[in-house]
């Protein structure tokens, strides 16, 4: 029987890829063809989606990107036997675009059929797991500080130091809590990784509840992804049956629960301390700190708080050692990190890479340019809260440090590419706007600073005092980044001034009207 | 205690309180499936907007009863998040990306496109009910740029043309 891979990821499924499913299950009926079609994750080129599979004795065959309307024709020139047609692409893992990348967390992503827990054990999973369950915690706590990961959601915390904290509070009710919450435009390694591999979620997670003594654990998922809550939903049941989630896992001593909760269209609750307020049923209103999390958190207990693609990268670090991990990356930002290239790009998806590598090879090399076939003239990386860099800074390294140093964060490495057409005054005031949309209003320089910032920046648009403005932007962007309390408020500036500083010309545009006139349509 | 309830049986001739609605019961039966517990609230209110296609304004007393919380706080959690409706809309709901990478491929030119050939705006239902359309920010589907997402089905590189054919198997779907 011929094994035929056909994406569940939404993203895969934005694009067709159920439909491409149902038709090639018709032709082979038809056809009098033995196959049987798994429904995988996502291989990450995105770009290629609907990405079709076929397995060949020594390796899978790419067919990409296919409408249902090709799959006549796929049967036609013989696509079961690997045989050539103008969607063909060769072996999947020559395809340059995903040979050149260092798979570490995404390793099973896309390979294969991600609520099979067979599939999962057979290609390395929960051998982290059950080495961690032979551990003394402190030795997991210990590997994973070793490791160097640091907090992939985006502030680049290390996660060993966090987990510690937790680990040496004297024992009793502490939770684990995933932040599923990616709210960013420009990311979506988390909704792959939960659709595509979502026991590597559960693994991680649980790693972390045997260091940190933590007994009930929950993913926060955004409602945006229905899909990634029914897989996850789905295989927290499946782990419970095989004994790896639930009492006494694998015959030891821990027990582990897992709940998936689902948030409801806020983006604050991306704030580690908002989330924590989201999941106990509460308006998403961030926390001060301290007490951090790591003490208080979750119903007031310790929690071990990290983002998905930290969980994620954990199983690797235990079953091969914290060292392995280490020895990827550069300065002090180690291991790998799983770059989304988004927005007006050519070839978009995620290129998993150690630290290191530059904007320009990952939106030159990976990602061929803009979609448009324009000049690239901006990239917003790290989300809605980084800096748009010019030109100019594309050579900088993907490294927290060197990104820092330019005023620009690495974030959770998503990168949203710009063509020339892009007014940049107007992304200036969208940042401002998403900002005044989506604070939870609870201290002063985002809730009102954010309202303000839009007036303002109207007003540099429209030539009214353009430089006493400008000066007024400056100075609230300061307010704004040393009185939040949170990164919602603090970093919304970084988006702002980076506009105003890398691409001045835009805010200094002889007709006055410009943006007046789009917002009047 | 069981005097008192023996002087009233079913509490049905003494008990001004009216008969609840069936907002109210199916209110109370969510909350009860979710064990009454308050750090459900989110999960109680998305069944019950799954159920209702809004979270009407009735309903939060009894939750607020259920969960022994105040009226107040159920009201501020409900109008906190984006994704809960207070009111009814259209028999199918649209999602439009307004974030920045759907801005980079020309997200705005699809809401005034879809705020024209529906003749209403972002936030609001069509005249027929059939389509409400609103602004959401990133459906993580942003290397296929624009995002759309109608229900739970997403849809990727969303232009007008593109558009236009999603709502017209609405209608077709309609007809059937």
């Amino acid at each position: 029987m011929i094994r035929v891979f056909v994406p569940r990821d939404a993203a895969a499924l934005s694009v067709g890829a159920d439909e491409v499913a149902a038709v090639i299950a018709s032709e082979a009926k038809k056809r009098n063809l033995d196959i049987q079609i798994v429904r995988n994750g996502s291989r990450g080129m995105l770009y290629l989606e609907p990405l079709v599979e076929v397995e060949m004795p020594k390796a899978r065959v790419a067919y990409g990107p296919v409408a249902a309307s090709d799959v006549a024709g796929l049967f036609d020139a013989g696509f079961l036997e690997g045989k050539p047609h103008a969607l063909a692409h060769g072996a999947t893992e020559e395809i340059s675009y995903f040979k050149t990348q260092e798979r570490l967390t995404f390793a099973r992503c896309g390979i294969t059929d991600p609520l099979s827990i067979e599939d999962y054990r057979a290609h390395g999973g929960f051998a982290g797991l059950a080495k961690a369950l032979q551990m003394k915690p402190i030795d997991i706590v210990t590997e994973v500080t070793t490791s160097g990961l640091r907090g992939r959601g985006g502030a680049g915390f290390p996660t060993g130091i966090k987990w510690k904290t937790v680990h040496d509070l004297p024992a009793g009710e502490k939770y684990v809590a995933c932040n599923a919450d990616e709210g960013d435009s420009g990311t979506f390694a988390d909704r792959m990784l939960m659709e595509g591999d979502p026991f590597c979620l559960i693994e991680g997670m649980t790693i972390a509840a045997v260091a940190g003594g933590a007994q009930k654990g929950y993913i926060y998922v955004r409602s945006e992804y229905p899909h990634a809550v029914k897989v996850l939903r789905e295989a927290i049941e499946i782990a419970k049956k095989a004994n790896w989630l639930g009492d006494n896992i694998q015959g030891t001593k821990y027990s582990f629960e897992l709940f998936v909760r689902m948030g409801a269209g806020a983006y604050i609750c991306g704030e580690e301390t908002s989330m924590l307020e989201s999941i106990e049923g509460k308006r998403g209103i961030v926390r001060y700190k301290p007490p951090i999390p790591a003490i208080e958190g979750l119903f007031g207990k310790p929690t071990i708080i990290n983002n998905v693609m930290s969980f994620a990268a954990v199983p690797i670090i235990i079953d091969k050692g914290g060292e392995f991990y280490r020895d990827y990356g550069v300065g002090r930002s180690r291991g790998t990190l799983a770059f989304q290239l988004a927005g007006n790009i050519k070839q978009g998806g995620l290129v998993e890479k150690a630290f290191g590598v530059t904007t320009r090879q990952l939106i030159e090399d990976w990602g061929g340019g803009t979609a448009t076939g324009r000049p690239v003239r901006a990239v917003q990386v790290g989300g809605p809260l980084g800096a748009y860099i010019p030109e100019s800074k594309f050579d900088v390294p993907m490294d927290y440090e060197e990104f820092a140093k330019v005023d620009a964060m690495v974030g959770h490495g998503g990168l949203v590419v710009f063509d020339d057409t892009v007014d940049m005054a107007k992304q200036a005031r969208f940042a401002m706007e998403f900002c005044a949309i989506e604070s939870c209003g609870k201290c002063t320089p985002c809730r009102i600073g954010s309202t303000r910032g839009v007036e303002v920046i109207d007003r540099i648009i429209a030539d009214v005092d353009r430089e006493k403005n400008l000066a007024l932007l400056e100075d609230l962007c300061v307010t704004m980044t040393d009185g939040s309390l949170c990164a919602m408020g603090g970093l919304t500036p970084f988006p702002v001034m980076s506009a105003l500083r890398g691409f001045p010309e835009d805010f200094h545009k002889p007709s006055p009207d410009r943006f007046l006139a789009d917002a009047a349509e | 205690m069981a005097k008192k309830a023996g002087n009233k049986p079913n509490g049905s001739m003494t008990d001004p309180t009216p008969a609840l609605t069936p907002v109210e019961v199916a209110a109370m039966s969510v909350c009860a499936r979710h064990g009454n517990k308050p750090d459900e609230l989110l999960e109680i209110f998305h069944e019950l907007q799954h159920q209702l296609g809004y979270v009407p304004d009735a309903t939060l007393p009894v939750i607020a009863k259920a969960l022994n919380r105040s009226r107040a706080e159920i009201y501020g959690v409900l109008t906190f998040y984006h994704e809960y409706k207070r009111h009814p809309v259209g028999k199918h709901v649209i999602k439009i990306c307004r974030a920045e990478a759907c801005q980079s491929m020309g997200t705005d030119t699809l809401c005034r496109h879809a705020e024209q050939s529906l003749k209403t705006k972002l936030g609001d239902t069509t005249a027929d009910g059939m389509v409400t359309i609103e602004q959401v920010f990133c459906l993580g589907n942003c290397a296929l740029s624009p995002a759309v997402m109608v229900g739970e089905t997403l849809y990727g590189k969303v232009d007008p043309k593109r558009f236009d054919e999603i709502i017209g198997s609405l209608e077709k779907e309609a007809a059937e």
